[in-house]
């Protein structure tokens, strides 16, 4: 007899999940599924709309990274137009991206994830979290949601709004910056950078110490990795090519580019989950296997470019080798790359060309599919639009991040699961709460977005299950 | 010129013969919520907002087709006509497609604009989620007909003053439509001369300049006036 345990619901993830545990007849592990339940259905109803509306619509499709899905529709949209968008409208658009990355992982890691490795593991789930740790470490706590302000108050500067700001638009952006939003995000700029400091400096011994276990078991497999670098192979966020390597380095496939991604992406669909799963074609998909995001971009870059940020990269990569490989160190590269980012918007905000006046140009259907691509802060983001000769939209495919990770995101949840069940399950026997918090945790590594890669709808809570061989459920443990 | 009085919401107001209520109303200095009326087009009654009461009738008048006449007693701004007002503003939210969240009219929309003037925040009507379509084969204009109202602002506009006639409303009740010459893509319509005097007519997102997008349609100046006179003026109370 084979049983499964499910998770249901992860908290402090964005968006809602369950994890089902299957065990063989001796009560051993053999799969984890994390399932994504939720359905929103976006790409059907953008069908009949104007292009020109995309931007707008699919900010709506998350409310924590509007901004990314703002940029792949603005830059589907270049191209839909054919035009080439004036140079401070590409600053203005790289600018409101480094923010958008740096305020959502100052989310991901103080508000979500830093609970666990400040307060331990073992602290009871009511005070693991952001509050928990305003209480135990009140100016980290303070100087985390400060630099997410720093952030999105950036976005709300260039954008008019925090949240669902359509400024990015087909042909470029609609305003430039201003004198008084340049002053203010100069005057910010000290602040946040030593707040990355301090979350390095308590971060880093951690890793030394307490978390080295984690490091080991969360997520630590080879798999290839997927990401944006510039043209000299350093780390980027807007423009650049595609990149894809192996764990052991090798880069299997350069300068791809997003307008033929069909020919090197497959999505598999299984039942169980509306979260599609990407894989690089060519390998199939087990061994096609790849992650995105914080750490992917780290991984497939040459450098970053900046003298902090690479320094840190030298860090992870002094820590876990040129490619790094576990899921863990996901917490660590999106130190890095809000330091990254810090650095770039330091360095965009005093180039003269930002607050050129010409921002947009206007252009004319040219013709009728284009895919645009950026790095949202949890991975690579594609838009691909087909359109009438009208400009309607007659099909769209979102291929977001989240979804990307799936894979990973099993063996993860698989492998975490090996570590805290080593041997096997003896019948009735109850989920212990460590099970539940691990896993959690597990997926976290991913910060990822529910909601948004599935275009979910609704919010439901994490539940874990334990299935036997013939899918009969034997054990339930849930939270939320 | 002629001149007559009446009493519009218990003020003695003196206005040319010929005038409509609506312009008495608002040469009173009294606000009147209208949505099809726009200044210098022929009046159709279409919307409902500019509905009063005139002492003496039985059924309520809207003000933009009424002639102003002698002596007559006239309520604007009765609990009953506030709430046939926003009762009218739910039905029309309920009957179209209006997602402002990502509407090239957003912020400049007057069917917006008015459901925040009369304090509706629901609907008490069931969505009817039509299935509509975007005419995008004029080169330089859309008509999302989600977003329209039938007010007719477009039809009289093009027939008026620019002397097109593209527009029309066609079919009856539920299944009434906004159609271009003769039920024809715009852009195949050859009496259109893409002078976009529709879309600065129109209260909604329904007609825009194709390269806008989200939030970017801006009213017409004179329009924007219009739109202030009509809500900037504080709410009055019941007489
Ligand atoms: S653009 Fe001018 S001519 Fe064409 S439909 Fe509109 S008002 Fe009529
Ligand atoms: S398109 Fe606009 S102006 Fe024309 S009837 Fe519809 S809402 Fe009125
Ligand atoms: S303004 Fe009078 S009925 Fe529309």
């Amino acid at each position: 007899m084979s049983r499964t345990v499910i998770i249901d619901p992860v908290t402090r993830i964005e968006g809602h999940a369950k994890i089902s545990l299957h065990l063989d007849g001796d009560g051993r592990l053999t799969d984890a599924r994390f399932h994504v339940v939720e359905y929103r259905g976006f790409e059907k109803f953008c069908e009949g709309h104007p292009f020109t509306e995309m931007a707008g619509i699919t900010a709506r499709i998350c409310g924590i990274c509007p901004v990314s899905h703002l940029l792949a529709a603005a830059k589907t949209g270049d191209k839909l137009l054919g035009v080439t968008i004036p140079p401070a409208a590409q600053k203005l658009r790289r600018l409101l991206n480094l923010a958008q990355i740096c305020q959502s992982h100052a989310l991901s890691f103080f508000h979500l994830s830093s609970p666990d490795f400040l307060l331990g593991w073992e602290c009871e789930p009511a005070r693991r979290n952001l509050f928990g740790l305003m209480a135990a470490d009140p100016d980290l706590a303070r100087a985390g949601i400060r630099l997410r302000q720093f952030g999105q108050q950036i976005l709300e500067l260039l954008g008019g709004r925090k949240i669902h700001a359509a400024w990015a638009v087909p042909g470029g952006v609609r305003i430039p910056l201003s004198d008084a939003a340049k002053a203010w995000i100069l005057e910010r700029l000290p602040e946040a950078r030593a707040t990355a400091r301090l979350a390095l400096e308590r971060f880093k011994p951690l890793l030394d110490g307490p978390l080295q276990r984690e490091q080991q078991v969360f997520g630590q497999f080879p798999s290839l990795f997927l990401g944006l670098v510039g043209p000299d192979g350093e780390w980027d966020c807007i423009d650049g090519q595609l990149r894809l390597i192996a764990s052991d380095g090798t880069v299997l496939a350069d300068h791809l580019k997003e307008d033929d991604y069909a020919s090197f992406l497959a999505e598999a669909v299984e039942e169980w989950s509306y979260l599609k799963f990407p894989y690089y074609k060519p390998l199939g998909p087990a061994a096609g296997m790849y992650r995105v995001g914080p750490l992917a971009r780290l991984n497939v870059c040459e450098r970053i470019g900046t003298p902090w940020a690479d320094a840190e990269l030298a860090d992870l990569r002094a820590r876990h080798g040129r490619v790094v490989t576990s899921s863990f160190a996901y917490h660590q590269a999106r130190l890095v790359e809000i330091v990254a980012c810090l650095e770039a918007i330091e360095q965009l905000v005093g180039d003269p060309q930002l607050q050129d006046q010409r921002v947009r140009v206007r252009g004319s259907l040219q013709c009728h599919g284009a895919v645009g691509v950026s790095e949202a802060p949890r991975g690579t983001l594609f838009h691909h639009y087909q359109v009438d000769d009208h400009g309607l939209i007659t099909r769209v495919n979102l291929i977001i991040a989240t979804g990307q990770n799936n894979l990973a995101m099993n063996r993860t949840v698989l492998q975490i699961a090996r570590e805290v069940i080593p041997g096997p399950v003896a019948a009735g026997a109850e989920i212990p709460e460590a099970l539940l918090n691990r896993l959690e945790a597990g997926i976290r590594c991913y910060d990822p977005c529910l909601s948004c890669s599935t275009h979910a709808a609704g919010q439901m809570p994490l539940r874990l299950q334990l299935v036997g061989v013939d899918g009969q459920l034997l054990a339930e443990r849930s939270r939320g | 010129m002629a001149a007559l009085t009446l009493r519009i919401d218990g003020q003695a107001v003196a206005v040319p013969a010929g005038s409509s209520l609506l312009a008495a109303t608002r040469l009173a200095g009294l606000a009147l919520p209208v949505l099809c009326h726009l200044d210098g087009l022929t009046p159709v009654g279409a919307c409902r907002l500019c509905l009063v009461a005139i002492e003496g009738q039985s059924k309520l008048q809207p003000a933009c087709t009424s002639e102003a006449l002698e002596g007559q007693v006239v309520a604007t701004n009765t609990a009953e006509l506030r709430e046939l007002r926003r009762m009218a503003v739910e039905l029309f939210f309920a009957e179209g497609n209006h997602v402002c969240a990502y509407c090239v009219a957003s912020g400049a929309c007057e069917l917006q604009a008015m459901a925040v003037t009369l304090g509706m925040d629901h609907s008490r009507f069931p969505y009817q989620y039509p299935l509509r379509d975007v005419d995008a084969s004029h080169p330089l204009f859309s008509l999302d007909a989600n977003r329209c109202i039938l007010c007719s602002r477009c039809v009289r506009v093009c027939a008026e003053l620019e002397g097109a006639h593209v527009w029309d409303i066609a079919g009856r009740g539920r299944h009434c439509r906004l159609v271009a010459g003769l039920d024809q893509p715009w852009g195949e319509v050859d009496a259109c001369t893409s002078c976009g005097q529709c879309v600065e007519a129109c209260p909604t997102g329904a007609l825009f300049h194709k390269d806008d997008s989200t939030a970017e349609k801006h009213p017409h100046p004179i329009r924007a006036l219009q739109l202030r006179r009509v809500h900037d003026l504080p709410p009055r109370p019941d007489p």
